[in-house]
C-alpha cells in the first residue's frame, strides 16, 4: 500500500532535511512546475486528480484555484496561506506531516503557490505546535538558502516568500476568513462570503486558504499524476487519507490509508479494537463538529459522499469515539463547553445561543434539568443551523448536539427523570 | 435604477443593489434590526432581519437568508411574514435578552429604546432562559457619555461608528464568546469630538447623554421642537428638549444635506449656556453716570426706550453673527442701514469679505456637506475644521474612502456590504492633502501633510492653480520641493471625478482664502470643456448667522471705531453681541465714551455691564428664527420652550422699542411680516420664507390647518406640573411665532422643516427617523429643510488674485502669532456649557519644538507674549509638527479680551 504523505516520516527519528528530502524524491516537483507546466496546467492538473480538501469541508481544490484572478491585469501581491490551526477537537493529523516532514510542507507551498501566482505564503501555525514551528522554520531557511524559495526560484522567474505565523490560539482562527483578519492583526471573526478570498482574501488581495493535508497531496499529484492519485483510493474519490481514532480503543492513532477505509476496518485493525470490556456506542467521524454515526454505519466506507450519505460528515477524517462506559451527556457537554468558549461573539445565535445549551447541558448532567429542557435544546440545534448564524461554528457544533439528542434520547431523559448522571 | 421585488407576494419598488432591508425599511415595512445603520452599512452580526427568500415561484420551501447581506435584484421574492421566519426573529431577540436587564420599567432608556421596540415588534414576551445573567464594570467615559455595559446587546455599531466611520481610535471591542466588552482599554474621557453620536448609534442604553442624566426626564415628557446648531457655521439641524424651562438635551434632527445623521460633541452637549444661572432675565436700567441701575418692568423698559430711542434720528446699530436674521434686521429697521454695522471684528469682517468674494463672484459651487462626503480628492488649506466646523472634518473622512470604494464596486462588492468593502481597500485613503500651520487632527487620513506658515500655504495653493491653469499667477521663488507637491496635488485633484478645495476664515489669512478660490476657480476652467462634474469649493465660516449677517450688507464695525463714531447719533444699540471680544478695549471705550448704550442678550458680559439699558434676549431655545449657514443655506429654527416672562426674543424687542420710540412708522408687527419685509428689502433674501404668509395668516399660523404639537401625545406628566401650586391647569403660552404649540393636541405628523421629533407607531427610538424618510438615507418626506440662497454665476470674472504674496521669512526674535481655534473652549455660547467647560484644556501657546529649545523652554512652561496692545502669560505646548518662528494661540480664551491675531510679538519665557 502507497503512503505518498507519510512515506518519509518516522517518528523514531529528526525528519529529512534537505539533503535527504532531496534524495528521497524531494523537490521534483517544484522543479517540473517551474521547468515544464504553466500555473494553468498545475490547476489543471489538481482539478483532474479530484483532490478535496481536507480541512473538513472537503470543498475540490482544483476548483478553488480556478477563482483566483490570473495575468497580467490580476491583483497583487497574491497570497497562499496553509491553515495549520489545527485546533478541531480530537484532530491530530495534520500536526503528523508538520512535525514529520517539513519540507514537503515547504514544497507544497510552493508548487501551489506557483499555480495560483502567489508572491507571499503563510503557514499559520496552531499556538501549541512548538515543534513543528522549529521544524518548519528550519525547513525553511534550508530552502532559501538552496534557492527553493525567494526570488527568482531556480531561475524560472517564479518568486515566493514564505513566513510561518504563531496563531494566537482561538478556535475561530481555523475558519478562513477570521485567520484572514486574525493574520491581519485584526479581531478573529468570520468575514461574509461572497468576496471569496481567492477575490479579495489577505489584505483585500487574491487568496487562497488551504488546509495542510490538502497541500501535501499535490507535488505528488504533480509527480505521479492523476490517474495514480485517483487509484490511491478505494472509492471514487482520490488519494490517501490520514485517519485518526481517540476514545477508548486499545491503539489511539494516525494512519494514513486509501481513501474509502471502511469505520469499522479503522476501528479494529488500525486502532485495536475498543478496550476490554467495552463497546462502541457511536462516533464523530471527523472531529467534534460533525454529527453521531452509531452501529449501523460502522461498515461505511470513509470518504466525503459515503459518509455524508450515512448522515454526517467526514470532516478532517480523525474520529472520537464513545463508549458504553461514557456519558453521551457528559460528552455533549464538554463539547458544548468547547464550543460556546471559542465562539468569537459575532453573531447573535453563536454568542448567545452556545453558552445557553452548555448551561442546559450542565443543569441536565447536575440533575437540575427541566422536562423542557430537550425542547430547548432541539430548537437550539435547528435554530442554529447553517445560514442562521454569520460562519459554521455554530452549525458544526449543532452537529453532535442534533445527532447526539436523537441517538441517545433515552440517556438525556434518564438524567433529568433520575435528578443526575447514571455514570457518575 | 428603480426595479420590483416581492414581499410576502406584494411587489414594491426598490432601488437596483440596494440591500433587502434597506429596500423593506424604505418602502415602510416592518423588519426588525440592531448592526445595520444606514450610514454604517451591513456586517450580519445580529442576524435579527432574517426573511425567507425564495428562489422562484415554484420554490415552496426557501431559505432563511439576512435581509441586511443580499442585493436586491429584479423579481427577487421575499418573506417577511413566513412563520419559520417570525419565530426565528423572536429567537434572536431572545437570545439578546439572555443577559439583557428586564428592568424596562424603570430604565432611562426606556420609552426611546430601539431594542424595546424590536422586541415588542417581534413578539418575544416570555423568558425561558434560567440561569445568570452576566454583568460588567462600567467606565467613567468623561463628561458627556455615560456607560452601562449590562444593557449590551453586542451589536458592534458603537465601534463600527467610533473606529471606523468617525476615525476614533480609543474605543474598542474587547473579549469575545458571550463576554464581549465594548469601552476603553482604561477609564478616561472619549477623545473622539463626535463621541456624543454613539447616544443615539447605540440601539439600547449603553452610551447615554450624560448632560441629560444630570437633568433627567422621561423622553416622552420634553417639549421638543426642530432648532438649528448655533455653534458654528454649518447650521447642522438640531431637535430641542425642553422640560419645566430648562433645555435638557440635544439630539440630532435629520437634513440629508446637512448633518444627516450625526452631530459633533460641541453641537450636542453645548446648549447648556440656554440654562446658565447668570442668564439675564430682567430688563435692567441705568441712568447715564450711575453705578447701578434697577431691574423694570415691562412698561418702564419700553418707555425708557422710547425716550432712548425717539430723542436720536442718528442710531447707531451694532448686528451680531450669533443673532438671527430677523433679529438683525429689525435692527437694521430701527436705526437704518446707513448706521448699521457688522458685529463682527476687522480681521473677521475682511477674511468672510474673501469667503463672500469667492461665493457670490467665483464660478464655483459651494457643496452641502452631503456632497463633501461625495468628493474624492481634496485639497485642505489652512484649517483644521475639527476644530473650527467639526462635522465638516468627519464629511472628510468620508471623502477619503470615494477613490478606493470605487475599487471595491469594481470588484463587484456592493457598497452596503461593509465589512467586505472595508476588506478589500483596507486601509487605502484619498488624496486629501493638508497644508496648515500646525498638526490636524485629519493627518490621519492626509495622502500628504505640509506645515507651512499662512502665505506659504497660500503660495502653494497658488501653485497648484497656475499648474491647473496658466492663467492663474505664477509663484516666484517656490522651492523645488514645494513645486512638485504642488504637481501632486494638481494631479490628483485634476484626475478626479469630484475635487473639492476646503478652507475658510478659521485659517486667519485671506490670502490662503483666496488661493483656496484660484484653485477652485482653476479646476473649474480645466474642465469646463468637459463632460465631467464641476469642482467644488468649500469655506467655513466663523459663527453660526455669519453669513445672513453679512447678506444684510452691514458696515465693518472698524469703519464706525476708527472713526470713534464720529457723525453717528449719541445712543448705540448692540444686538447679541460682547464688542470686547470684537476689537480693542480703549477702541470700544471710545465709542462708548458719552454715548447711550442699550444691549440686547442672554448673559451677561463686558458690554451689558456698559450699558444703560439692557434688554434680556431669548436665545435660540426659546425664540423663532432664521440662520443662513456657511454653504448659504437659511435654515429656521424654532423654540422649544416659550421665554421666561420678562424675556423676549430680540428681534420682538427691536421691533417693540421702534413701535413705542417711532409708532407711526413702525406699527407692531409680528414676525412673518418681519420676514415679509426682510424679503422685500434684501434681494438676495427673497426666497428665504416662501411661501411668506400673510398679515392675517400671521395671528394664526397653522399646518395642514392645525397647530403641531411639541409634546408628544404620551407626555404623562402635564397635568401634575403645576398642581402643586394650582389645579387649575394654566392655558399654554401662545406661539404666534410658528405653527407649532406648547401643547400635546394637534396635527402631529408634518413634514419637512416641522417635524419635532421622531415617532411612528412600534417605533419610539430615534430609529423611527426610517418613517419620514422617502427612502432611507434619502431625503425627508416633504422634503429637506433649508433654501440655498447664493449659487455660483455661470462664468463669473476670474477670481484670481493679482499675484502671490511674498514667502513667510521668519525673523529673529518675533515670532507670528496665529489663531488657534478649539472644538472645546473655541466658541462663545457653548462656553457657557459646563460638560463643555470641563473638556476644554488649559489655554496653551504652540511653539515648534526647536523655538522651544531656543528659548530653553519645556513642555508646560510659561512664557510672556508681548506686542503692541498684548501681553499675555500662558503656558506652551511644544510641538515637532509646526512651523518654526509661528507661535499658535487658542482663540477665545476667556477673560484675555480681544486679540487682533495674527500678530507678530516676542516670546520669552516668563520670569518664575
Amino acid at each position: 500500500m502507497e503512503r505518498p504523505l507519510t512515506q518519509n516520516i518516522d517518528r523514531g527519528r529528526e525528519p529529512l532535511g534537505l539533503k535527504a528530502y532531496e534524495a528521497a524524491g524531494g523537490y521534483q516537483a517544484v522543479r517540473k512546475v517551474l521547468t515544464e507546466m504553466t500555473p494553468e496546467q498545475v490547476t489543471k492538473a489538481v482539478k483532474d486528480s479530484g483532490l478535496r480538501g481536507r480541512g473538513g469541508a472537503g470543498f475540490p481544490t482544483g476548483l478553488k484555484w480556478s477563482f483566483v484572478p490570473m495575468g497580467d491585469d490580476a491583483p497583487h501581491p497574491k497570497y497562499l496561506v496553509c491553515n495549520a490551526d489545527e485546533m478541531e477537537p480530537g484532530t491530530f493529523k495534520d500536526r503528523v506531516l508538520l512535525e514529520g516532514d517539513p519540507h514537503l510542507m515547504v514544497e507544497s507551498m510552493i508548487v501551489a503557490g506557483y499555480a495560483m501566482g502567489a508572491d507571499v505564503g503563510y503557514i499559520f501555525l496552531r499556538w501549541a505546535y512548538r515543534l513543528a514551528d522549529r521544524r518548519l522554520r528550519a525547513a525553511i531557511a534550508e530552502a532559501t538558502a538552496a534557492g527553493y524559495l525567494g526570488d527568482n526560484i531556480l531561475g524560472s522567474g517564479y518568486s515566493l516568500t514564505l513566513h510561518v505565523h504563531v496563531s494566537a490560539g482561538r478556535y475561530i482562527c481555523g475558519e478562513e476568513t477570521a485567520l484572514l483578519n486574525s493574520l491581519e492583526g485584526r479581531r478573529a471573526t468570520p468575514r461574509a462570503k461572497p468576496p471569496f478570498p481567492q477575490v479579495s482574501g489577505l489584505w483585500g488581495k487574491p487568496t487562497i486558504v488551504q488546509n495542510v493535508e490538502t497541500l501535501c497531496n499535490v507535488p505528488h499529484v504533480i509527480n505521479r499524476g492523476a490517474d495514480w492519485f485517483r487509484g490511491l483510493s478505494r472509492t471514487e474519490e482520490g488519494g490517501t487519507k490520514l485517519y485518526g481514532v481517540s476514545g477508548r480503543v486499545k491503539n489511539p492513532g494516525c494512519w494514513e490509508l486509501p481513501m474509502g477505509t471502511p469505520i469499522r476496518e479503522i476501528v479494529e485493525e488500525h486502532a485495536g479494537g475498543m478496550q476490554d470490556g467495552l463497546k462502541l456506542r457511536g462516533l464523530l467521524p471527523g472531529g467534534a463538529s460533525t454529527d453521531f454515526l452509531v452501529e449501523e454505519h460502522f461498515d461505511t466506507p470513509m470518504d466525503y459522499t459515503s459518509i455524508q450519505a450515512a448522515g454526517s460528515r467526514m470532516g478532517t477524517g480523525t474520529m472520537i469515539l464513545l463508549d458504553d462506559g461514557n456519558c453521551p451527556v457528559g460528552m455533549a457537554l464538554n463539547m458544548q463547553n468547547f464550543f460556546a468558549r471559542e465562539s468569537c461573539g459575532w453573531c447573535t445565535p453563536c454568542r448567545d445561543g452556545l453558552p445557553w445549551i452548555e448551561k442546559l447541558l450542565q443543569a441536565i448532567e447536575n440533575g437540575d434539568g427541566h422536562a423542557d429542557d430537550l425542547d430547548l435544546l432541539d430548537a437550539h440545534a435547528r435554530d442554529l443551523g447553517p445560514g442562521n448564524t454569520f460562519c459554521a461554528l455554530a452549525p458544526g457544533a449543532m452537529e453532535p448536539l442534533h445527532s447526539g439528542l436523537k441517538f441517545f434520547r433515552q440517556d438525556f431523559e434518564r438524567h433529568i427523570a433520575g435528578k443526575g448522571c447514571p455514570w457518575s | 435604477m428603480r426595479i420590483r421585488i416581492l414581499v410576502d407576494g406584494k411587489s414594491f419598488g426598490v432601488k437596483q443593489g440596494d440591500n433587502l432591508l434597506h429596500a423593506c425599511l424604505s418602502n415602510g415595512l416592518d423588519l426588525p434590526y440592531f448592526c445595520w445603520h444606514p450610514l454604517l452599512g451591513s456586517v450580519g452580526s445580529c442576524r435579527q432581519c432574517a426573511v425567507k427568500s425564495y428562489d422562484s415561484e415554484d420554490d415552496q420551501e426557501g431559505r432563511m437568508v439576512m435581509a441586511c447581506m443580499e442585493s436586491a435584484t429584479q423579481g427577487c421574492r421575499i418573506s417577511i411574514d413566513d412563520p419559520e421566519a417570525v419565530r426565528f426573529r423572536a429567537q434572536v431577540i431572545e437570545w439578546l435578552m439572555v443577559n439583557h436587564p428586564h428592568d424596562c420599567a424603570v430604565c432611562d432608556e426606556g420609552g426611546e429604546c430601539h431594542l424595546q421596540d424590536m422586541t415588542v415588534m417581534t413578539g418575544h414576551d416570555h423568558r425561558r432562559y434560567r440561569f445568570t445573567k452576566s454583568t460588567h464594570r462600567n467606565q467613567d467615559l468623561g463628561p458627556f457619555i455615560n456607560h452601562e455595559m449590562n444593557r449590551c446587546i453586542t451589536c458592534y455599531r458603537c465601534v463600527r461608528f467610533y473606529r471606523d466611520y468617525a476615525g476614533g481610535e480609543d474605543l474598542n471591542a474587547f473579549g469575545a464568546h458571550d463576554r464581549m466588552y465594548f469601552g476603553r482599554q482604561s477609564d478616561g474621557t472619549l477623545e473622539s469630538p463626535f463621541s456624543g453620536n454613539l447616544v443615539e448609534v447605540c440601539p439600547t442604553g449603553v452610551f447615554t447623554d450624560k448632560t441629560f442624566k444630570a437633568h433627567y426626564t422621561r423622553k416622552w415628557d420634553l417639549q421638543t421642537s426642530p432648532s438649528v446648531c448655533v455653534h458654528c457655521s454649518l447650521g447642522c439641524n438640531t431637535l430641542l428638549g425642553e422640560r419645566y424651562g430648562e433645555v435638557r438635551r440635544v439630539l440630532n434632527r435629520y437634513n440629508a444635506d446637512v448633518n444627516g445623521y450625526l452631530l459633533c460633541d460641541r453641537g450636542r452637549f453645548g446648549y447648556d449656556f440656554v440654562n446658565s444661572e447668570q442668564r439675564i432675565r430682567e430688563p435692567h436700567g441705568r441712568q447715564a453716570g450711575a453705578a447701578a441701575g434697577e431691574d423694570l418692568d415691562q412698561e418702564a423698559v419700553l418707555e425708557r426706550c422710547a425716550s432712548l430711542l425717539k430723542t436720536d434720528n442718528s442710531l447707531v446699530g451694532i448686528g451680531s453673527p450669533r443673532a438671527s436674521l430677523e433679529a438683525n434686521f429689525a435692527l437694521r429697521e430701527l436705526v437704518g442701514a446707513d448706521h448699521f454695522y457688522s458685529g463682527i471684528s476687522a480681521q473677521e469682517y475682511e477674511l468672510e469679505g474673501a469667503v463672500l468674494k469667492a461665493l457670490r463672484e467665483g464660478p464655483v459651487r459651494t457643496p452641502s456637506l452631503r456632497e463633501v462626503e461625495s468628493a474624492d480628492a481634496v485639497l485642505l488649506l489652512g484649517e483644521d475644521p475639527t476644530d473650527s466646523a467639526p462635522m465638516l472634518a468627519l464629511a472628510l473622512r468620508q471623502s477619503v474612502r470615494q477613490q478606493p470604494l470605487r475599487e471595491a464596486m469594481k470588484a463587484g462588492i456592493p457598497q452596503w456590504h461593509d465589512s467586505a468593502v472595508r476588506g478589500m481597500i483596507q486601509d487605502r485613503k484619498g488624496p486629501l492633502f493638508v497644508a496648515t500651520p500646525v498638526a490636524t487632527a485629519l493627518d490621519d487620513i492626509a495622502t500628504e501633510a505640509l506645515r507651512a506658515a499662512p502665505d506659504d500655504v497660500a503660495r502653494l495653493g497658488l501653485a497648484v492653480a497656475h499648474v491647473i491653469d496658466p492663467q492663474a499667477p505664477a509663484v516666484g521663488g517656490l522651492a523645488a520641493a514645494a513645486q512638485a507637491l504642488a504637481k501632486r496635488i494638481a494631479a490628483a485633484l485634476l484626475s478626479a471625478e469630484r475635487p473639492l478645495v476646503v478652507s475658510g476664515t478659521a485659517c486667519g489669512s485671506t490670502v490662503v482664502i483666496q488661493a483656496a478660490a484660484a484653485v477652485a476657480t482653476a479646476l473649474s476652467v480645466a474642465r469646463a470643456q468637459t463632460e465631467v462634474d464641476p469642482p467644488l469649493l468649500f469655506l467655513t465660516l466663523s459663527e453660526c448667522n455669519s453669513l445672513g449677517l453679512a447678506l444684510l450688507n452691514p458696515k465693518p464695525l472698524a469703519q464706525l471705531l476708527k472713526s470713534g463714531g464720529k457723525g453717528v447719533g449719541g445712543t448705540a444699540v448692540v444686538l447679541e453681541n460682547d464688542l470686547f471680544r470684537r476689537a480693542p478695549a480703549e477702541q470700544v471705550d471710545a465709542l462708548l465714551e458719552g454715548r447711550s448704550l442699550v444691549v440686547l442678550d442672554h448673559v451677561p458680559h463686558a458690554t451689558t455691564e456698559r450699558a444703560h439699558l439692557v434688554l434680556p434676549a431669548a436665545t435660540f431655545a426659546e425664540s423663532s428664527g432664521t440662520l443662513v449657514n456657511n454653504e448659504g443655506r437659511a435654515q429656521q429654527f424654532h423654540a422649544a420652550l416659550a421665554p421666561a416672562a420678562a424675556i423676549r426674543p430680540s428681534w420682538s424687542w427691536l421691533r417693540g422699542a421702534h413701535a413705542a420710540a417711532r409708532p407711526l412708522e413702525a406699527p407692531p408687527v409680528s414676525l412673518e411680516d418681519l420676514r415679509n419685509a426682510c424679503a422685500a428689502a434684501t434681494p438676495e433674501l427673497a426666497e428665504v420664507w416662501t411661501p411668506a404668509a400673510t398679515a392675517e395668516q400671521t395671528q394664526t399660523l397653522r399646518y395642514a390647518e392645525e397647530k403641531v404639537p411639541r409634546a408628544s401625545f404620551r407626555a404623562s406628566g402635564r397635568t401634575a406640573m403645576h398642581a402643586h401650586l394650582n389645579v387649575h391647569e394654566p392655558s399654554p403660552p401662545a406661539d404666534a411665532d410658528s405653527a407649532l404649540a406648547f401643547t400635546m393636541e394637534g396635527f402631529s405628523s408634518p413634514d419637512g422643516q416641522l417635524i419635532p421629533s421622531y415617532w411612528a407607531p412600534g417605533w419610539n427610538s430615534v430609529q423611527a427617523l426610517n418613517k419620514f424618510q422617502s427612502e432611507i438615507g434619502g431625503e425627508q418626506r416633504g422634503g429637506d429643510p433649508g433654501v440655498r440662497l447664493i449659487e455660483p454665476r455661470a462664468a463669473g470674472p476670474s477670481c484670481y488674485p493679482d499675484a502671490a504674496p511674498a514667502a513667510y521669512a521668519a525673523r529673529d526674535g518675533e515670532w507670528l502669532v496665529l489663531a488657534l481655534p478649539r472644538i472645546f473652549g473655541g466658541e462663545e455660547l457653548s462656553n457657557g456649557s459646563p460638560a463643555l467647560q470641563e473638556r476644554t484644556p488649559e489655554a496653551r501657546l504652540v511653539l515648534h519644538a526647536e523655538d522651544g529649545r531656543a528659548l530653553g523652554l519645556e513642555d508646560g512652561d510659561e512664557v510672556e507674549v508681548s506686542a503692541p496692545g498684548c501681553s499675555l502669560r500662558l503656558p506652551v505646548t511644544l510641538l515637532d509638527d509646526a512651523v518654526p518662528g509661528v507661535a499658535m494661540l487658542p482663540l477665545g480664551i476667556p477673560g484675555k479680551g480681544y486679540l487682533a491675531l495674527p500678530l507678530r510679538a516676542s516670546i520669552r519665557r516668563a520670569p518664575a
